[in-house]
């Protein structure tokens, strides 16, 4: 802890109802500094950086600017002391222009009344703005809807430069930018330090971290591990202190006992997203996915599943061609999804444990349209034990729920309407390393039962960690076939990015290792 | 208040009451106590049996606005799908028996209620736009059947159903809380109640559990024009004579019922015991404030007013 730096943030305290997102967590960092935070998901960097941008107030705690002592209500309180943050979730209005959303709040109006907004000046200064942070190639006029998501995070940098602020907090932007994309944002943030401002940047590719930060702050579980200058340490102690434990501890080895064919897919299109992907998913095996963004890797899982058919190829189950068009043929023919978001698409979040798991089974327990109710709860009851839910009452309401629970509820789900093939897609974002291990078990021991398990992550140790096979997906064609054997961070990433880049694949950064945008 | 939900933990949920439902309860029967001690002619079995009579047509409808407002919908064409089935049961006496004629007005409301189900889920249409449009449809249809007000031809029609007497109960409240009773069964019990509710909570999860959205999206609007007809066919069989203007408002009144009930127009919460004392509570209040002579248009206020506070007292922390 340094006494006299800039930015000092000490013995920060948050709860969430009973759960500690928090725990007497201090921070200080210098101006004309890029300062990483890292850790797992859940480790609390984003609640810590939303303390420190207004949105969320602590329940204990000092934070200091420049010797000050300042308390933040609210961000707009934040922006008051010059400092803005860019979240994951945008606060841009989409039906607005990007000169409207980048200027919202202070657009230059004509004469004294401050009533009429004077169009020429906003769009010069939008422009301007853009300009100046190497983004000229946006339209200032062009609404927001109409933007990729990259170009959206875009608007959404430039709107926290308006100010000029000089504290920038910047939570997981690489998600959504492409390599060049990352390459502009990465010479902005040197020039900013070169300005002397201050730059907090969260994100949990390490080789990212590697390539921008001057020091690294490591979060688990809600605590600093430590702060460390980025030249005294390696990726791998990295790891070991955002996990806390060894690679072999997290990813639990299973029998290998890999079966018939249960899954094949053939000549899977779908237009604009993905074109001629060809597999087949075997019994007891996990089939890993990689790609970049755009790849098309969760549509592609969408469209096995019948959410989004596919324009043309066919997909069969245990040797039987099957005509996906909904959902409701995928659950029959036992295939099942576990999809990204789970507060989107997943849970019914008004409802218990118990209307969560049955969802998939109904038909299962009862007659007619009459619920057997005592039916129900025996096998519901069934799977919250096996699975280790907490808490074990099936009557709990799920928004009550940890996202490590959460999830296991999903899968909970789709076990009990006995699954043959599960997609996962992203199973383990925003669940804690505990949670996380004990849904790599559950997967293992579904796989040890027979399911074929594929499985979609943007964590690339994960997939390395749990894949029988990995593919890799490419601008919606399948690129690779990778035996786990092959299978190394480097192989994977030469062939995400593409054979012609493939020679200077050192320079091909993680960064772009992304969540599916969801424009 | 969360009267369809936890499935399993009957013997807790019984005595958990929410801590907004309890300041709603003791206010309810504060009033209660009082009206009863102030006006001799409040708590007497006649304005009591008077109340129930009166609040048959919305209970009715608001069971259906229930359905739909679980999945998160609304039906503003209730109060016309009043009219027009009234109007139908009643005048259609002349050329039917009185059993057809009304048995030919439910299979209107369901078809009312069809439609708006089929174009809501067929085409993603918002329901708020659907339902206003049949409500101008249905209006209209109905003043084309008849301008003029009809009269019931078969006395049996006003002495079996809104005008009928068991002893001294009067039958349509007895019918109103027969419904009730199976509205509670179907949210809680049946497989598509059970879905209708998970719908409003995630239309996509509810997808990608395999089950059919828009079949259980028609079926709910189905349910609310049906309970909308049950009520325009009482409505008219109590007053003895069925207005093609009636109904102006009834889907107001029927959304505040279940929202004072505890629903939420997201969909996802609600259910018919809560939906029942909304509409209780309507009820007294209504016949309260007409016998303390309060002019109709300081009731609406009142009745406003009462809707914004229950809601506030409601709203998640």
């Amino acid at each position: 802890m340094n006494a006299d730096a800039f930015l000092r943030m000490e013995g920060i305290n948050k709860k969430y109802g009973g759960t500690i997102a928090l725990k007497d967590v201090s921070l200080s960092a210098e101006l004309g500094e890029v300062h990483a935070l890292v850790g797992e998901n859940g480790a609390g960097k984003s609640t810590l950086m939303n303390i420190l941008s207004g949105a969320v107030v602590p329940d204990s705690g000092s934070i200091s600017l420049g010797h000050a002592v300042v308390t933040m209500r609210s961000p707009h309180d934040a922006n008051a002391l010059g400092i803005r943050a860019v979240h994951q979730e945008f606060s841009l209005v989409p039906q607005l222009s990007i000169a409207e959303n980048i200027l919202m709040g202070k657009l230059p109006t004509h004469g004294k009344r401050r009533l009429v907004i004077d169009w020429p000046r906003a769009y010069e200064r939008a422009r301007g703005l853009l300009a100046e942070l190497g983004f000229a190639g946006l339209d200032e006029r062009t609404r927001v809807f109409r933007l990729s998501v990259s170009q959206q995070q875009v608007v959404e940098i430039a709107k926290a430069l308006a100010e000029k602020p000089s504290v920038l907090i910047l939570d997981e932007p690489s998600a959504v930018l492409s390599k060049d994309e990352l390459s502009l944002l990465f010479a902005l943030i040197r020039r900013l330090r070169a300005e002397k401002t201050l730059i907090l940047y969260i994100s949990h590719r390490l080789e990212e971290v590697f390539e921008i930060a001057d020091s690294i702050t490591v979060l688990r579980d809600g605590e600093v591990v430590d702060t460390v200058r980025r030249d005294s340490i390696d990726q791998n102690d990295l790891i070991r202190m955002m996990v806390g434990r060894s690679f072999e501890e997290i990813y639990p080895r299973r029998r290998m006992s890999i079966g018939d064919e249960v899954l094949s897919v053939h000549g899977l299109t779908r237009e604009g997203e993905f074109s001629d992907i060809e597999f087949s998913l075997h019994r007891g095996e996990v089939l890993g996915v990689f790609g970049l963004v755009g790849s098309g890797r969760t549509a592609m899982a969408r469209s096995i599943f019948g959410a989004e058919p596919p324009t043309s190829g066919s997909i069969g189950v245990d040797g039987r061609s099957l005509k996906m068009r909904t959902p409701r043929d995928a659950v029959s023919a036992g295939i099942s999804l576990v999809t990204e978001d789970r507060k989107r698409d997943g849970l019914v979040m008004t409802g218990t444990i118990c209307d969560n798991v049955s969802l998939a089974s109904f038909p299962r327990m009862s007659r007619g349209i009459f619920l057997n109710r005592k039916l129900q709860e025996k096998l519901v009851q069934g799977k919250v034990r096996e699975l280790a839910l907490r808490p074990q009452k099936i009557g709990a309401y799920v928004r009550t729920l940890s996202g490590g629970n959460q999830q296991k509820v999903i899968l909970a789900k789709w076990l009990l309407c006995n699954t043959k093939v599960l997609l996962l897609d992203e199973p383990t974002r925003g669940v804690d390393i505990g949670a996380k291990v004990e849904i790599y078990h559950l997967i293992n021991a579904l796989v040890e039962a027979g399911v074929g398990v594929l499985f979609i992550s943007s964590e690339m140790i994960e997939v390395l960690g749990m894949s029988d096979r990995i593919l890799v997906m490419r601008e919606g064609r399948l690129v690779g076939n990778v035996g786990r054997e092959e299978a190394s961070e480097e192989r994977l990433l030469q062939l995400a990015a593409g054979v012609a880049r493939a020679a200077s694949a050192a320079d091909v950064t993680p960064g772009v290792i992304a969540t599916e945008g969801k424009a | 208040m969360r009267t369809t939900a936890p499935l399993l933990d009957r013997t807790r949920t019984i005595f958990k009451i929410r801590s907004s439902d309890l300041i709603f309860l003791v206010i309810f029967a504060v009033l209660f106590l009082v009206s009863s001690l102030v006006l001799e002619t409040f708590f007497t079995s006649r304005n009591l049996l008077n109340i129930s009579r009166q609040i048959v047509t919305n209970g009715l409808i608001s069971i259906g606005m229930l359905i739909v407002i679980l999945t998160g919908g609304i039906d503003l064409s209730v109060g016309c799908t009043v009219a027009l089935c009234g109007i139908m049961a009643t005048g259609l006496q002349r050329v039917m028996p009185t059993p057809l004629a009304i048995l030919v007005a439910l299979g209107v409301g369901l078809v009312i209620g069809f439609a708006n189900g089929f174009f809501i889920a067929r085409f993603k249409l918002q329901p708020f736009i659907v339902t206003l449009a049949t409500m101008g449809v249905v209006r209209g249809v109905t003043y084309v059947f008849s301008e003029t007000p009809q009269s019931p031809v078969d006395p049996l029609f006003r002495s079996l159903l809104g005008g009928g007497f068991i002893g001294v109960v009067p039958i349509a409240p007895l019918i109103m809380i027969g419904f009730y009773f199976l509205a509670w069964f179907f949210l809680n019990r049946t497989i598509p109640g059970r879905t209708i509710g998970a719908i409003g909570g995630n239309v996509e999860a509810v997808r990608l559990a395999g089950i059919s959205v828009k079949g259980h999206l028609i079926l709910a609007y189905m349910l609310c024009g049906f309970f909308a007809s049950v009520g325009g066919i009482i409505l008219a069989s109590r007053l003895g004579i069925a207005q093609p203007s009636v109904g102006a408002g009834f889907e107001l009144d029927a959304i505040a019922a279940v929202v004072i009930g505890g629903g939420v127009m997201s969909g996802g919460s609600g259910g018919a015991i809560g939906t029942f004392c909304g509409v209780l509570a309507l009820g007294f209040i209504d016949n309260l404030l007409n016998q303390f002579n309060v002019q109709s248009y300081y009731q609406q206020i009142v009745k406003g007013l009462i809707i914004l506070a229950a809601v506030i007292s409601r709203r998640k922390k």
